[in-house]
């Protein structure tokens, strides 16, 4: 092999890796549990796991000083995402392919709005809301679809 | 051919990410910013007024004036209206469309400006931190650091920031000129701010290659104003007259101090103990959930259809729409480990869909929306009340801050 191609497939390799570093993380609600530990390894958090009757909640507690909870169901599919601390998460990451829909709402609410307050998105298929105030905000976002029999959405928080 | 060892990749793969997505690093900052010392009785009454604000829209949100100098300067001031009174948030922040003296900017060890990104309820604000001279009354912060929000010279918001909510840069996504963050902290992040440069996502140090994640002091921090007066530095009052159904506009008052002059003490309101972001506690059907007063909040949103049996308005999730005006009855309770202070609060719920079609009305007591597990306290509470608000570690005759009390 000269040293021509070498280098091409050298270069390809570089690119794959960055491609694959950057974008594997921005998979969350919806996804499954990789992008749970994906999740965990871009927040740089500690993991903690509770078992309840028809979901896991896995914990993060994330260096940005937000306490992230990810509700995965028992065939492993993450339908909730809440979190509380002194600013919001990465909303691209924890709402994954979600995330262009709530901008949209984001936007289209605004419009409507007569001042400043939390926000309630509900869209078919997507719930988000974030709420509080400096220094102690919240959210929570669900896929209603892929909530478990039995689940109320209060749960998720 | 020769095998690449896969971790040389990864470790590719990590720098060509840093170097194209900016993933964050470390730096340092260092700025000035001054304390006040003047003076005996000033006066401490700013006036506000419950309007449709600058951007003609407003429903429930309390306005007021600031006037702003260039640090020292008594000459280069501007005295910009439609400013938001926020007890939710600490900091003055002011959109640079409505800012015409030029303020300086707050810079790093390296020369580099120091930009923030601040999160809210319902969206960031992003801008350079800069240090003016801010007014009110007869009250004085000298050298603040302030936020001018939506600055042309620092257009690229980071994906960082962005991340966190949509941009509220410009008048129509904030709704005001400003925000004046009268809040229980003094600083708006605090101690870890001070040590956590890749991670905190608020303050950012912005050479034009840029932005990273950057350490600030809590005296370069933007700040509430009010604790960085020479007098009358240990909190606010909030005052607004009763409000019956809806009326057109209403005037009050925002009074620096508490218990330091002859229109400011406590009389006889409940102390409620807060942790020092000001949050307290609230009981509704036997459960509780966390609360705040917040003035910032153009109405009051509290948990959810299913815990109120209130329904949300057809096309206008954000607000409850009952059939009639509904009563709700709660308890108000200190934070744990503070007074243990508890106190009945009533307030009504109305039609948020009729209420805010066609508006005239600019003051409403009656707004509510659902906010699932909290009870968001909005402008609706403070109707007809004297509500107190203070400073995180500041001594007053109801004992040190941080409280609440009305």
């Amino acid at each position: 092999m000269n040293m021509v191609k070498l280098r091409i497939l050298f270069a390809i390799g570089i690119f794959a890796a960055a491609f694959a570093f950057c974008f594997s993380a921005y998979a969350s609600l919806g996804g499954d549990m990789t992008s749970v530990r994906d999740d965990q390894a871009k927040l740089q958090g500690t993991l903690q796991t509770t078992s309840k009757a028809s979901y896991d909640v896995h914990e993060i507690q994330a260096t940005s000083g937000i306490v992230v909870r990810e509700y995965v169901s028992h065939s492993g599919a993450v339908f909730g995402v809440a979190w509380h601390g002194r600013t919001h998460p990465d909303l691209r990451q924890v709402l994954g392919a979600s995330y262009d829909q709530y901008v949209k709402a984001v936007q289209a609410q605004r419009a409507q709005r007569h001042g400043r307050g939390p926000l309630l998105i509900q869209e078919p298929g997507l719930i988000v809301q974030t709420g509080g105030h400096m220094g102690a905000l919240t959210g929570t976002a669900y896929l209603p679809q892929s909530v478990p029999a039995g689940v109320r959405p209060e749960d998720i928080q | 051919m020769r095998a690449y060892p896969s971790g040389i990749f990864l470790a590719l793969g990590i720098f060509a990410c840093f170097v194209l997505f900016g993933c964050g690093s470390s730096s340092t900052a260092s700025s000035s910013a001054g304390q006040g010392t003047t003076s005996t009785p000033v006066s401490n009454v700013q006036p506000i007024s419950v309007n449709a604000g600058p951007a003609s829209s407003y429903i429930d949100g309390a306005f007021t004036s600031v006037t702003v100098c260039v640090p020292g300067s008594t000459t280069n001031c501007q005295t910009i209206g439609g400013i938001l009174v926020d007890t939710g948030s600490s900091g003055l922040r002011i959109l640079s469309s409505a800012l015409t003296v030029s303020l300086p900017q707050q810079t790093d060890s390296s020369g580099n400006p120091i930009v923030e990104c601040t999160a809210f309820e319902d969206g960031v604000t992003w801008g350079p931190v800069q240090a003016a001279d801010v007014k009110m009354a007869g009250e004085q912060a000298r050298s603040l650091p302030i936020q001018v929000i939506g600055s042309p010279n620092f257009s690229n918001v980071p994906n960082a920031c962005t991340g966190q909510g949509q941009p509220e840069d410009d008048l129509s996504s904030l709704g005001a000129n400003g925000l004046l963050g009268v809040g229980q902290a003094i600083q708006d992040c605090g101690t870890f701010c001070t040590t956590n440069a890749a991670n905190q996502a608020t303050y950012f140090s912005c050479p034009s290659s840029g932005c990273i994640g950057a350490i600030e002091s809590l005296a370069e921090q933007v700040q509430n104003p009010v604790a960085s007066f020479a007098t009358d530095n240990n909190g606010v009052i909030v005052e607004l007259p009763a409000v019956t159904g809806a009326e057109a506009t209403v005037s009050g008052s925002l009074i620096f101090g508490i218990g330091t002059q002859s229109n400011n003490g406590l009389g006889g309101v409940t102390v409620f103990g807060t942790d020092p972001y000001g949050n307290l506690n609230t009981t509704y059907n036997s459960a509780s959930y966390q609360s705040f007063l917040d003035s910032g909040s153009n109405g009051i949103y509290f948990l959810s259809t299913a815990a109120t049996g209130l329904p949300v308005c057809t096309n206008i999730t954000f607000l409850y729409c009952p059939a009639s005006t509904q009563t709700i009855n709660a308890l108000n309770f200190a934070q744990a480990g503070t007074n243990g202070a508890t106190a009945p609060v009533t307030f009504m719920v109305g039609n948020g869909g009729s209420l805010t079609n066609s508006p005239v009305d600019t003051a409403i007591n009656n707004l509510a929306g659902p906010q699932p597990n909290n009870f968001d306290f909005g402008l609706p509470f403070f109707f007809g009340r004297n509500v107190f608000v203070a400073i995180d570690g500041k001594s007053t005759p109801g004992g040190p801050g941080p409280y609440t009390a009305y």
